[in-house]
């Protein structure tokens, strides 16, 4: 069981508020790319953020773009889990691939306030004095999570 | 037994399976691979992995458009880090700065075929059901993925069944059904799921006006987009195909998990609020705000048509603000140039950039200042999209662009007071 510091947000947070596209191209460096995290967004999160922090958010978080910094920028910061309502789908595909794990568990940013704590026990999240339980995913996609993503996966295949 | 909707098919199709369900878990072969200017970092998540070589080099393509001309420095070293990379694999389809945007460059030059399964590290993939292909975005480090191995696993979605029935009125575009349809049911309305088109105002539209539909429903959601492929499409493809291809069409008793209908005759043109394409109003409502500055552009809406649009409405007269045009492709650029279409936007004062995708998401070549506001014919408004987080975005088709260039301010082109100039014999006009 690990305790998580909680930043909540709302619904359909897009991916150019998460990490801007003016900077795609450019930015290229694990420190370079998390002082964007949610610039457009939260200007508060790349500067208070602490490693072990989750977010907390509504539906379809990560519309938009496929990049996938808008992932990276996140996991740089040392952010363990997202946490939604609902996500976009190649969001969640670029989560799983980056080893970040995706937990749908809808509602619970409306029960929650930056700040509050959460603790997440396999499965189950345990928040505002309620227990959710988090649906599990398929094996082929649980697999690529416990390697630690696509590239750790990867690189058994090919030895990297 | 029910029969099987097209989204199941092209993935069983792919898969080298006889038949799949909405559910089934699969590793698909992608018929063609794509990447553009992000192709320098997927290139070093691909050395990370220790794959060696590209396993399909000929079915890979690579596009440099979303910042070209390079802007900067550094956008200069990720094109020279791309080049060396396309030389060494051996990459077969690479397109330089200015041929274009990667969806209508592949479209222009047939690499991907109906009932095909085309997978691209963007999110406006789902661009290619305007022909019959199942399309879709991944993330940067599937990309390499595929470049190693050649699959992919996939999911396959439910489909949600998009009607669309009767005559567009005149000025109202395939960009209107897209924002109906957003409007109607959401940002995440085609979540998971394959938009899957029917009905009589399909055969009706352009080989122009088609892509628009797949291409939007990057923002609504959905995994992949259909529009049923028909001789249009066949004719336009039958030049440049370089294989032989199987249609593929869904059952008429194929499984849908949501249908949805629109009435392509009581349509008005309509416009995206910021900051969200879902947030979407008849153009009537938000008639008068200012604007300075005019966009007409992107892989949505920078086709040959919409500048055709944009031109009758121009025709003669002048822009009140900055008007950025940037055709899709070297080809409508070309095309635009030879029919006087280019002249007349010139004539009325707005300018032309490199084909590419400009300023759409902030690189370059138009980004607004604070609290200004721009009107654009692309596909995204959110905050800072185009660069700047305290400026607005409004989202309508070409003509709506076109009178507010006009005037300042939006404008409904019925409220110019006068018919759109269509074009004469020696500029052509939509062919």
């Amino acid at each position: 069981m690990t305790q998580h510091r909680v930043w909540v947000y709302g619904d359909h947070v897009n991916t150019d508020v998460i990490f801007p596209g003016k900077y795609t191209y450019t930015l290229k460096t694990p420190d370079e790319i998390k002082a964007r995290a949610l610039e457009d967004l939260d200007p508060t999160f790349a500067r208070d953020v602490q490693p072990g922090d989750v977010i907390v958010a509504g539906r379809n978080w990560g519309c938009g773009s496929s990049r996938e910094q808008a992932v990276t920028a996140l996991k740089f910061c040392g952010i363990a889990a997202i946490i939604a309502e609902s996500f976009s789908g190649l969001y969640f595909r670029n989560c799983i691939n980056q080893g970040l794990r995706p937990l749908v568990v809808p509602g619970l940013n409306r029960l929650l306030v930056s700040g509050d704590t959460l603790t997440i026990d396999g499965d189950r999240v345990r928040a505002a004095g309620q227990v959710f339980e988090v649906a599990p995913l398929s094996p082929s996609v649980q697999a690529i999570l416990d390697a630690g993503g696509l590239v750790p996966m990867l690189q058994r295949r090919f030895g990297g | 037994m029910t029969g099987r909707t097209f989204v199941e098919k092209a993935l069983a199709r792919a898969a080298g399976v006889t038949s799949a369900r909405a559910g089934d878990v699969l590793d698909i072969r992608p018929d063609l691979i794509f990447s553009h200017d992000n192709t320098a970092p997927i290139r070093q998540i691909f050395l990370q992995t220790g794959a060696a070589r590209i396993t399909r080099p000929e079915r890979v393509a690579v596009t440099l458009d979303h910042a070209v001309p390079a802007p900067t420095t550094r956008h200069a070293q990720n094109h020279a880090e791309i080049r060396a990379w396309v030389r060494e694999q051996g990459i077969s389809h690479f397109f330089e700065v200015g041929r274009g945007i990667c969806h209508q460059v592949i479209s222009e030059e047939a690499l991907i075929l109906p009932g095909e399964v085309i997978l691209g590290s963007d999110s406006h993939t789902t661009h290619f059901g305007w022909l019959g292909a199942f399309g879709m975005g991944v993330g940067r480090t599937e990309m390499a993925a595929l470049w190693a191995t050649g699959e992919l696993w996939i999911r396959v979605p439910e489909a949600l069944r998009v009607t669309i029935s009767g005559a567009l009125p005149f000025g109202v575009t395939a960009k209107d059904i897209a924002l109906k349809i957003m409007g109607t049911l959401g940002a995440d309305g085609g979540a998971y799921r394959s938009v899957e088109f029917a009905g009589d105002t399909l055969a009706a539209l352009s080989l122009d006006e088609r892509p628009v539909l797949p291409n939007m429903m990057a923002e609504f959601g959905a995994m992949s987009a259909y529009l049923p492929p028909d001789r249009t499409v066949f004719d336009a493809l039958e030049a440049r195909r370089t294989r032989d291809y199987t249609p593929l069409y869904p059952d008429a008793d194929a499984v849908y998990s949501e249908d949805f209908h629109v009435d392509a005759s009581a349509l008005e043109p309509l416009i995206a609020l910021p900051h969200a394409p879902d947030n979407v109003v008849p153009v009537s409502q938000a008639s008068g705000r200012p604007i300075q500055q005019a966009f007409i552009g992107t892989c949505t809406n920078g086709r040959y048509e919409d500048l055709v649009a944009a031109a009758d409405v121009l025709r003669g007269e002048r822009v009140a603000v900055r008007t950025i045009v940037i055709p899709a492709s070297a080809e409508v650029l070309r095309r635009a140039a030879q029919t006087g279409v280019l002249d007349t936007l010139l004539a009325a004062g707005a300018t032309i950039s490199t084909p590419g995708c400009g300023p759409c998401m902030g690189n370059h070549m138009g980004i607004p200042a604070p609290d200004e506001a721009t009107i654009s014919t692309g596909n995204r408004n959110f905050k800072g999209r185009m660069g700047t987080p305290d400026s607005e975005i409004y989202l309508s088709n070409p003509y709506v662009v076109a009178a507010s260039a006009l005037t300042g301010c939006i404008t409904s082109p019925a409220a110019l007071n006068r018919p759109p100039r269509t074009a004469n014999a020696a500029d052509g006009g939509a062919a």
